[in-house]
């Protein structure tokens, strides 16, 4: 009887699906839908992990997209200047590949910088204590380090690390914006991975008490603004702010910095050299050097004064027959 | 004496027991795809389709399949096989027929599948106690009422969408204040049959 039974209801289901499955597959058929063999190309050369880092719902809609010419080819930060390369191949079309970009958490104040206002217990989430007086940390700002962004990378590249605070890996790092959007504090943002000399605080406050909140808070000194030759670096609305175009990486505004609130590579300076054989002493360098440490007498070889040299390239840029190098300190 | 009581099943299933509005099934859709008149007629169209046709086709195997065999506790999987099946059908055609309106409805066409509206339908079918003539027009009643209940709250949604709502208010609450509202209008038909 139980045997019987059992027949029956798979018997009787298992013809059911057959029927409905045959009536779809003549459908199918049918009606048929011809997909632009180009919309599938570029969808083979996506990295098919639907994100939706490029703003559409998914990797086949952001093909399309681009078949239709209503996104760039350079659209998908995930896979970056090789995906867009591949795209164009399967487009012919040439591609500009941009500069690649990376997140970026903005915030130094750790456990041992940054003083507490209360112990938080709740839920171990940034979005829960965030909602609790704006966290347990005395910066309003600050990154709570509960890792939100942690779990909401695809790509596990950003993690929190033993003082509490965020931090990206810049190998893993496809730029895809989640983090960007789930951070409570707005604290994360694109930097081109190029750069590293970044203002590492959001801050908006201004006086004593910031300070006294985190030691490696952007008081909006303005030091930074003023060392700057190359009027890259503005306090705006109480807080430093890099123009990465202007930028040259040269790490006046590091070094001034009194709170030490902007980051940057020590490892990366370097200083301009002259190579005596090429320099033909058209002076150019001279003039464009915004630290005059470059020094000699038109028609003669010009040499750079080591301890001046802030490693800022213009020279380099300035010098007609390519005489001057960047050298390691 | 046939049609009057035909009539009446009609009337009771559009107006008086609309799915939506008074038996609250389907609500997903009635507020996921009811911004525009437009994309609300397609999948006011889609679900009439597919409700109907699954109304008849979950009577057919209930009578000739279920209780056949004794396997009428299968009710629940079986019925969803048959819905499954047609609104896949249905995705198929519409992709070919009009691409637009398959990218306005999006997810919401093969969520059509768990819109218990249609499960609701079918299961209240049985319960009933319907003969085949009598389970076609509530089948159909009920579709024309879930379609006429989206198709009428998107007209008001669009209206909506114009004028100034305070602010917190604005986009979804706004939406459930009016489907209530609406909700309570219908209840004025009750007692009519």
């Amino acid at each position: 009887m139980d045997i019987k039974n059992i027949f029956s209801a798979g018997l009787s289901l298992a013809g059911m699906g057959l029927v409905f499955g045959t009536g779809l597959a003549y459908a199918s058929q049918k009606f048929a839908v011809k997909r632009d063999p180009k919309v599938e190309a570029v969808y083979d050369a996506l990295p098919l992990v639907n994100c939706g880092g490029c703003g559409y719902p998914g990797c086949m809609q952001f093909a399309q997209a681009v078949v239709n010419g209503d996104a760039p080819a350079t659209g998908c930060p995930v896979g970056g200047d090789e995906t867009a390369e591949k795209i164009g191949e399967a487009l012919g079309l040439e591609i500009e590949t941009g500069e690649k970009f990376i997140a970026r958490v903005k915030c130094k104040g750790d456990k041992e910088k940054c003083a507490t206002k209360y112990e938080y217990f709740g839920l171990d989430s940034c979005i829960s204590a965030n909602m609790l007086e704006s966290g347990p940390k005395a910066c309003a700002f600050g990154c709570l380090g509960n890792g939100d962004c942690v779990d909401v990378c695809q790509f596990d590249a950003i993690h929190v690390n033993d003082l509490g605070i965020a931090v990206v890996d810049p190998e893993k790092c496809t730029a895809c914006g989640k983090c960007i959007d789930i951070c409570p504090k707005d604290l994360i943002s694109l930097v081109p991975i190029t750069q590293h000399v970044i203002v590492d605080c959001i801050n908006e406050e201004r006086g004593g008490h910031v300070k006294k909140n985190c030691d490696v808070a952007c008081i909006a000194c303005g030091i930074c603004e003023r060392a700057c030759p190359f009027d890259a670096i503005h306090v705006e609305n109480n807080i430093a702010s890099i123009d990465y175009e202007k930028c040259t990486q040269c790490m006046i505004c590091y070094e001034k910095c009194p709170t030490d609130a902007i980051s940057a590579d020590e490892s990366r300076k370097q200083k301009a050299f002259i190579i005596e054989e090429k320099c033909i002493g058209c002076s150019l360098c001279k003039k464009r050097c915004p630290v005059d440490a470059i020094s000699g007498e038109p028609k003669e070889n010009h040499i750079v004064d080591k301890d001046k040299c802030i490693g800022c390239n213009e020279c380099v840029e300035a010098c007609p027959v390519d005489a001057i190098v960047m050298q390691d300190v | 004496m046939e049609t009057t009581s035909i009539f009446v099943l009609l009337v009771s299933s559009i107006f008086v027991n609309n799915f939506v509005l008074s038996r609250f099934l389907g609500i997903c859709p009635f507020l996921g795809v009811s911004k525009q008149v437009d994309t609300a007629i397609g999948m006011g169209m889609a679900v009439t389709f597919v409700m109907t046709l699954a109304g008849v086709i979950t009577y057919l195997v209930q009578k000739f399949i279920l209780v056949q065999f004794n396997i009428e506790y299968l009710q629940i999987v079986a019925f969803i096989l048959v819905i499954a099946s047609l609104v896949q059908f249905v995705e198929i055609v519409l992709q070919k027929i009009s691409p637009t309106l398959y990218q306005a409805l999006g997810v919401f066409l093969p969520l059509i599948t768990t819109n218990c509206a249609v499960l609701g339908l079918a299961l209240l079918n049985i319960d009933d106690n319907l003969n085949l003539i009598q389970t076609i027009f509530r089948s159909m009643g009920a579709a024309i009422g879930f379609a006429l209940a989206i198709v009428l709250f998107a007209g008001i949604r669009e209206k909506i969408e114009l004028s100034d709502v305070p602010k917190p208010f604005k986009g979804f609450p706004i939406a459930l204040v009016t489907a209530s509202l609406m909700s309570i209008a219908f209840l004025g038909f009750q007692g009519l049959v």
